[in-house]
């Protein structure tokens, strides 16, 4: 058994590690392979017989072999090539010395969750044989625009890194990192391979970007753009696309709010053979969505652009068989799109509705009439995401069909404070009563009762994610006019399962009460406008053990409760605070006591300040120490 | 934008709440035996009078409560919350704005010297007086006359966009279809740099 150690200095790999790592590594305490065979086990640690560095050593003959170890070596090099999960790598990298080596040798996927828990040189020396990167940047709040702009997060110096360590890399995927044209350029130019590039909630790039990536891989299989801002150069980055046939198997570009020459379009799909999923953006008119749905039939997903006609060929476009496009698009699983869509179009998509397991509503201001004929057929309906427009009757409707549903996300069409809502208990009640296999639910509502969320707690037992969002800040439960507190209380107590939590509404101490209590494998919580004083805090960095990612706005906590989270905050990928009652000085405090936790206060212009208090706390482990990119607006202290 | 601070709960701010309704009682809770049914069709956002007049920037532009004159004045709005993407939101406020008829052609007005973009839809203007005569109204200024050598007489502002070349232009110069297909956003400039302008 690996013994528990206090977090230490240098080598520490807790940043490679899985979000519920709780323990360290240390290269010190691994036994040198040379010592292994010879004793069989380690001789620093506590070691189940056969768990060191010669695993094997108990069941292979003695025999004298010139290199021993260098045979074991490739018995695991052969064995852990095979072992892909993060966790069992950082577990098996843990063992001993030549466990570590040999895991850094054989892994191909290496994911960073914070890009400055760690330099690039440093990832790129520990593992040489990368095939694929995972970056993941700024923390979520930054989406909401709590964060100034240029605050970090640059993908610059990963990509050239990686293009001098790994020139034969496939994939990068990046969640909400800067990305330049010129990054792009890099990388297009480096990596001859290259496959599979996603971006997913990041900016700082255009189409001219887009176009180098487009015309330089070669071998490019996905191109995915989820929810980023891509700036338009007015370059026809789609023309850029090989003349020959591509590898294309997925081009999603929803997000990318420029316009596409429609002709360049469809040629480009009708020498891709291989493209599985779609996402066109809005510029894209239903007429010319049917025109791309005949020519790829083979899709399984498909974003469907605005789905309304263009101005100035309505009429043509109304009178196409759109029915037939879709009957036609058989292995059609997953649609989306729908960006201004007129309702009268809707019907076109009944022949694939049986075979839907996943359907993106969010930007169509429908009503519950017009979506009930539609979903009464998504009886295999797994992801649903929906606009409120819907009201609590489409959410009923969703209930009657929908037993499958394993996510639901009902996003506000107007999301404002005081307002009546559309959507509320009732319909939170009937998905809980209806969807009894719902494992994820983002719900935005005006008003909520602690009675439809216990009811959920109980009904939905394999909750792994819950987010409630009552949109008027400290909203109580409307019909007691109680604290929500109860109704929180009741989903970490009954969902077993649950992992990520978002609370709203008026929450009082005894809310994070119950979260510290019961809470015990969240790993994501986020608050806002909630808690009455520190203990509120406290009670979380106490109770939740599993705690990783703790993102707090406008909540009335201060230097003590953050000064109760010390023993922790080694093992959180990072913690949010901004608008709390935190002070320089006790940020400062934070800082002085643990080395290796990178605290950044950031200012913001807009905000009224004390001058005391810090307005935004953002700290995170870190093996990297201080960035270097620290913009004028955030102090390291 | 003001953000809103924690200590919203010391300063018992709701006491202090601007709102219509007699002292003491509550935010009137609607009753809804029907669910609200969503409108396409809302008036054209309009700052209530009396948010205007509060002139701070803690004044978010994005209140809008023209059609609601019996609802207490909305809260002002703080960043960030509630937690869309400003994607997202982009997206659904164009949708709201939207007449039923057809997408609307959106544009960015700024003022120089004014805290808070407008936007406006330009396909429902005709014709440059219509425009001109709209953008005074909501930002209360002369504009002036125009004239093909003079630029704008009579006024401190002139009227300028930015053109799909990224060029900055003095509205009325092109025809009135040239202009609307070309307009990316407006600026109207004010002082010296618009008497430039009017040379």
């Amino acid at each position: 058994m690996i013994t528990n150690k206090k977090p230490r200095s240098s080598d520490t790999d807790s940043n490679y590690m899985r979000d519920d790592r709780t323990e360290m590594s240390e290269d010190d305490d691994r036994s040198p392979p040379s010592d292994s065979i010879a004793n069989g086990s380690c001789p620093t640690r506590t070691c189940t017989p056969g768990s060191g560095s010669g695993s094997g050593s108990s069941s292979i003959p003695e025999y004298s072999a010139p290199y021993p170890d260098r045979v074991l070596e490739n018995v695991l090099e052969n064995v852990l090539w095979f072992l892909t999960s993060r966790k069992d790598r950082n577990a098996a990298s843990l063992v001993c010395r030549s466990w570590y080596r040999v895991e850094a040798m054989t892994r191909s996927d290496l994911f960073i969750g914070n890009c400055y828990a760690v330099s690039p040189e440093r990832a790129t020396s520990r593992f040489t044989r990368v095939r694929s990167v995972t970056l993941k940047g700024k923390p979520r709040f930054a989406d909401f625009n709590l964060m100034p702009p240029n605050w970090g997060a640059h993908f610059a110096p990963w990509v050239s890194a990686t293009a001098k360590a790994y020139p034969w890399l496939e994939k990068i995927h990046l969640k909400r990192m800067s990305v330049t044209d010129d990054d792009l350029a890099l990388l297009a130019e480096s990596f001859s391979g290259f496959k599979e590039l996603v971006l997913v909630c990041c900016d700082g790039f255009g189409t001219s970007g887009l176009a180098a990536v487009a015309s330089k891989c070669r071998q490019l299989k996905v191109l995915d753009l989820i929810e980023s801002e891509v700036s338009d150069d007015e370059v026809d980055w789609i023309m850029c696309f090989p003349d020959t046939e591509t590898c294309l198997e997925s081009l999603i570009f929803d997000c990318v709010e420029c316009l596409v020459d429609f002709d360049v379009l469809e040629r480009l799909v009708v020498r891709s053979p291989s493209l599985k999923k779609l996402r066109l953006n809005r510029f894209v008119s239903i007429g010319q969505l049917y025109r791309l749905m005949v020519r790829a039939p083979q899709l399984t997903h498909l974003g469907t652009g605005s789905f309304s006609p263009s101005e100035d060929v309505a009429q043509g476009e109304l009178e196409l068989d759109y029915v037939s496009a879709f009957a036609a698009c058989k292995s059609l699983v997953c649609l989306s799109g729908f960006r201004e869509i007129v309702p009268d179009c809707l019907p076109a998509i009944y022949p694939v509705c049986a075979n839907l397991t996943s359907l993106n509503f969010s930007y169509a201001n429908i009503s519950a009439e017009q979506l009930k004929p539609i979903i009464s057929n998504c009886h295999k309906l797994q992801t649903f995401w929906v606009l409120d427009s819907i009201c609590d009757e489409g959410l009923q409707a969703v209930a009657t069909t929908c037993k499958e549903l394993r996510e639901l996300r009902v996003f506000p069409f107007d999301p404002r404070e005081d307002i009546e809502g559309p959507v509320s208990e009732v319909g939170l009640q009937a998905i809980s009563e209806g969807c009894r296999k719902l494992q994820s639910i983002l719900y935005f509502c005006q008003r909520m009762t602690n009675a439809a969320v216990i009811a959920m707690s109980k009904n939905c037992p394999d909750l792994v994610i819950f987010r409630l969002c009552i949109m008027g800040r400290q909203r109580p439960d409307h019909v007691t006019g109680e604290p929500m507190d109860e109704g929180f209380g009741a989903i970490v107590m009954n969902c077993k399962k649950l992992t990520r939590l978002a609370v709203s509404g008026l929450l009082t101490d005894t809310a994070f009460a119950y979260i510290g209590k019961y809470g015990k494998i969240v790993r994501t919580l986020s608050v806002a406008f909630a808690g009455d004083s520190d203990m509120g805090l406290k009670y979380v960095l106490e109770g939740c053990p599993r705690l990783q990612k703790l993102e707090i706005r406008d909540s009335p906590f201060g230097d003590t409760a953050l000064l109760s989270g010390l023993h922790h905050y080694y093992n959180m990928r990072f913690l949010w605070m901004s608008a709390c009652r935190l002070s320089h000085q006790g940020c400062q405090q934070i800082a002085q006591a643990l080395p290796h936790l990178v605290v950044e206060v950031i200012k913001h212009e807009d905000t009224v300040h004390m001058d005391d208090y810090a307005d935004t706390l953002y700290m995170y482990r870190s093996l990297a120490g201080r960035r270097h990119d620290v913009p004028q607006f955030v102090s390291i202290l | 934008m003001e953000r809103s601070m924690a200590f919203e709960s010391d300063l018992n701010l709701k006491a202090t709440e601007l709102r219509l309704g007699l002292p003491g009682s509550d935010e009137p809770e609607k009753p809804s035996t029907t669910p609200s049914v969503r409108s396409n069709k809302r008036a054209s956002p309009e700052i209530s009078e009396e948010s205007r007049s509060k002139g701070s920037s803690c004044v978010s532009s994005k209140v809008e409560s023209g059609e609601r004159d019996s609802a207490p004045p909305a809260k002002e709005q703080v960043v960030g919350w509630p937690p869309i993407r400003s994607y997202r939101k982009n997206c659904l406020r164009a949708k709201k704005n939207d007449q039923v008829d057809g997408a609307g052609m959106y544009v960015k007005v700024s003022v120089d010297g004014a805290p808070y973009l407008r936007k406006i839809d330009l396909k429902v203007y005709k014709s440059y007086p219509e425009l001109l005569e709209t953008l005074e109204n909501m930002f209360k200024l002369t504009i002036g006359e125009y004239s093909e050598k003079e630029g704008y007489n009579g006024s401190d502002f002139a009227p300028t966009y930015e053109d799909k070349d990224g060029d900055w232009m003095l509205v009325g110069d092109v025809p009135w279809d040239m202009f609307i297909s070309s307009c990316k956003r407006l600026r109207i400039m004010k002082g010296s740099e618009a008497r430039g302008l009017s040379c």
